[in-house]
């Protein structure tokens, strides 16, 4: 059984755009400037919504660290 | 390879420090001017030699763990852990923190300024014990000619085996940030950078980094001298040793004090000649530290323990005091301006998240609102989202306002302040121009 | 000639290469404008933030095709030698070298930018967007190409194409220009509040 994984944002090159919040809005809230909240572990079946926003997130700012 | 040699003709036997005695950093009498390299080895000796072999330095790094020294840069963690890590690895650099970006603490100008070769000795002995072959120091621009002058002296005497490179710290708040320091030693931008990777890995030109605050190199000289129950010899079973503290606000003497830790927090403010008018509240560690009310805190020990009651701590040696008279929503709020201001403007929580609870700690101040819900629910969206430490410590001072100036808060929210003062208590460096 | 003998005629790879040649054209000149829309935030209101950024790759990706259509159509048309060195060396072809060459350049140019995307998390923030820089580039090669390798502008719909891209492209080169004018980034030091482009929702500046 593989372990939830966790979203990390790097806060210096995230900007604020907005887009991981979009692709997931249960697990990523907005603070009031517009960054990003990560709210707890990925749940398995959002892994491949969080690989999603990682991939589109334009600065590179969002990891998706995996458990074993 | 022999780390120290003793070719200066002076006498090469180790000058004995009584245990329990102060000063042990500062010179005795706090004498004008700089130590010589000549009055710092009469006092002192010289660095015990050492070949340098890794059994050598195994064996120094066990004396310092006995030691019980700890980082004197505020984050109080095991010197001797950091140095085995950074012994593990391959082509290590060190770097002596002396930048002191907090405004208000004095203290690791007062070392450099007074006893340079002790700073000096601690951070050749640092680069010896990882296996580097340089150390770069960085110090307040207050202090550089006087460091100039140190590394000269010790040029001259042909004293060390490790390259010093000296370099001047940023200007900024953030600047004293390990991490910054890198940064601003390499690039000239003094901003913190994300961690992973850990400096003791990658840090100054991607070499494995140790950072130590000045002072606790300082420590680590003397321990290496007179070994660790020397050390223990003053101080607290679980915190051993001597610390700086810088003393200021409403004390008759304003001053930087070496000090026992643990010495009731009193006898630390009649160090400074005593307050001069009836206290109200204590600001304990600095900048990023807590409130405390004085009467609350004045019996209790200054040190990690003995202060922990209050939610406070030491943090890098700073008591203020916040005489009665005076506005503590007021001070609290001019603070929390300039360390919104300096943000190193990296990430957007710290940005624009400590602009915003500026602004509302000021409103509070000023009485203009006297709902904290807004504040509240900023501090926690601030609180542990930035790249450093910087929005979490403004986060605990505020925190620690809202608690000690209760009462305060309650008289602004009725549209009065019973304070009478009218300077500022906490130095804070006027507004730079954007 | 109709359409049909000119497919069935040895005419029939030559038609295809223009024609695919014109598309990409368009698809390159949308994709180039999606992607300052994206840098800018510039968007229809209605549209999720991502959407303008997965357009912009996925458009990117499709117009492979349209490039590998209009390449391999020129390379295999008996009536001209260009030979399949050309695909990849510029200025290689017999034919035409210097018009054929700038299709190669920019072929050269925008492949380097795609490929460094497709592998950009492995690569680095900063080397993608260094490398990303050289669309701006691949472009007026490629429209230097079209104007100067396509027999077709005397028709007055591949005028009104091409015009329509350059047009198209030049205003949002022209907003990208702007932008960098209006919020400059402070050398050496990354900030925040520079690059913050789309309003938010409940924002306090």
């Amino acid at each position: 059984m593989t372990r939830p994984a966790r979203l990390r944002v790097d806060p210096i090159a995230c900007d604020g755009r907005g887009l991981c919040a979009e692709i997931l809005p249960g697990l990523i809230t907005l603070d009031d400037w517009g960054y990003p909240v990560i709210q707890g572990e990925v749940p398995a079946a959002l892994v491949a919504d969080a690989g999603e926003a990682v991939r589109v997130c334009p600065k590179l700012a969002l990891h998706l660290e995996k458990r074993r | 390879m022999r780390a120290y040699e003793n070719i200066t003709g002076l006498p090469p036997l180790v000058a004995d420090q009584p245990a329990d005695q102060l000063p042990r950093l500062l010179p005795a009498g706090f004498a004008a001017g700089p130590a010589s390299l000549a009055e710092h080895i009469g006092r002192y000796g010289l660095l015990p030699s050492s070949s340098g072999d890794r059994p050598d330095r195994q064996a120094l790094i066990g004396e310092v763990e006995r030691s019980g020294l700890t980082g004197r840069g505020g984050a109080a963690f095991p010197t001797a852990r950091k140095l085995a890590a950074v012994a593990a690895q391959a082509a290590p650099v060190v770097v002596a923190n002396g930048t002191e970006g907090e405004p208000a603490s004095a203290k690791d100008k007062v070392l450099l300024a007074r006893s340079p070769h002790l700073v000096l000795d601690g951070a050749v002995l640092a680069a010896a014990m990882v296996g580097a072959r340089q150390a770069v120091v960085v110090v307040h621009q207050s202090v550089r000619e006087i460091l100039d002058q140190a590394v000269a002296e010790r040029r001259r005497a042909g004293l060390d085996r490790v390259r010093i490179r000296l370099v001047t710290g940023a200007d900024r708040f953030v600047g004293g940030e390990a991490s910054a320091v890198v940064h601003w030693i390499e690039r000239g931008v003094p901003a913190p950078t994300l961690t992973p990777p850990r400096l003791s890995e990658r840090g100054l030109g991607g070499k494995p980094t140790l950072v130590q605050n000045v002072e606790t190199l300082a420590h680590l000289a003397l321990v290496a001298r007179y070994g660790a129950s020397w050390f223990r010899a003053l101080g607290t079973a679980r915190e051993p040793g001597t610390m700086l503290v810088t003393i200021l606000g409403a004390v008759n003497e304003p001053c930087v004090h070496e000090i026992a830790i643990g010495t009731p927090v009193g006898e630390v403010l009649s160090l400074a000649g005593g307050a001069s008018a009836p206290l109200q509240a204590l600001l304990l560690g600095g900048y990023f530290g807590r409130w405390a009310g004085a009467s609350e805190a004045v019996p209790l020990p200054f040190s990690t323990a003995g202060l922990a009651p209050l939610g406070a701590g030491p943090g890098a040696g700073l008591i203020a005091a916040l005489p009665a008279d005076a506005c503590g929503l007021a001070e609290t709020a001019r603070v929390v301006r300039y360390l919104a201001d300096e943000s190193a403007g990296q990430c957007g929580p710290c940005l624009f998240g400590l602009d915003a609870v500026a602004g509302e700690v000021q409103r509070l101040a000023d009485g203009r609102t006297s709902s904290l819900a807004t504040l509240r629910r900023w501090l926690g969206q601030v609180d542990g989202r930035g790249a450093c430490r910087h929005p979490d410590g403004t986060v605990g001072l505020i925190r620690s306002a809202l608690t000690v100036f209760a009462a305060e808060l309650d008289q602004h929210a009725q549209g009065w302040c019973c304070a009478t003062r009218r300077g500022a208590v906490l130095p804070v460096p006027p507004r730079r121009q954007p | 000639m109709s359409v049909a003998a000119a497919v069935a005629g040895s005419q029939g790879l030559w038609f295809v290469s223009r024609a695919s040649g014109l598309a990409l054209l368009a698809s390159f000149s949308a994709v180039l404008v999606l992607g300052v829309a994206a840098r800018l935030g510039s968007a229809p209101r209605r549209w999720a933030r991502f959407a303008v950024p997965e357009v912009h790759r996925t458009l990117a990706l499709f117009s492979v095709a349209f490039l590998a259509l209009h390449v391999l159509t020129a390379i295999l048309d008996p009536f001209v030698t260009i030979g399949w060195a050309a695909t990849v060396l510029p200025f290689a072809s017999g034919y035409r070298t210097l018009a054929i060459g700038l299709g190669t350049l920019a072929v050269d140019l925008g492949g380097a930018v795609l490929l460094t995307s497709l592998i950009r998390r492995r690569l680095g923030y900063r080397a993608w967007r260094a490398v990303h820089w050289l669309a701006y580039l691949a472009w007026p090669v490629a429209f230097v190409h079209s104007l100067t390798a396509g027999h077709d502008l005397g028709l007055w719909w591949v005028a009104l194409i091409e015009w329509g891209c350059a047009i198209a492209v030049a205003t949002a080169v022209l907003a990208r220009v702007l932008q960098s004018i209006r919020h400059p980034r402070p050398a050496g030091q990354r900030s925040a509040s520079f690059d913050r482009l789309t309003p938010q929702k409940g924002a306090l500046r």
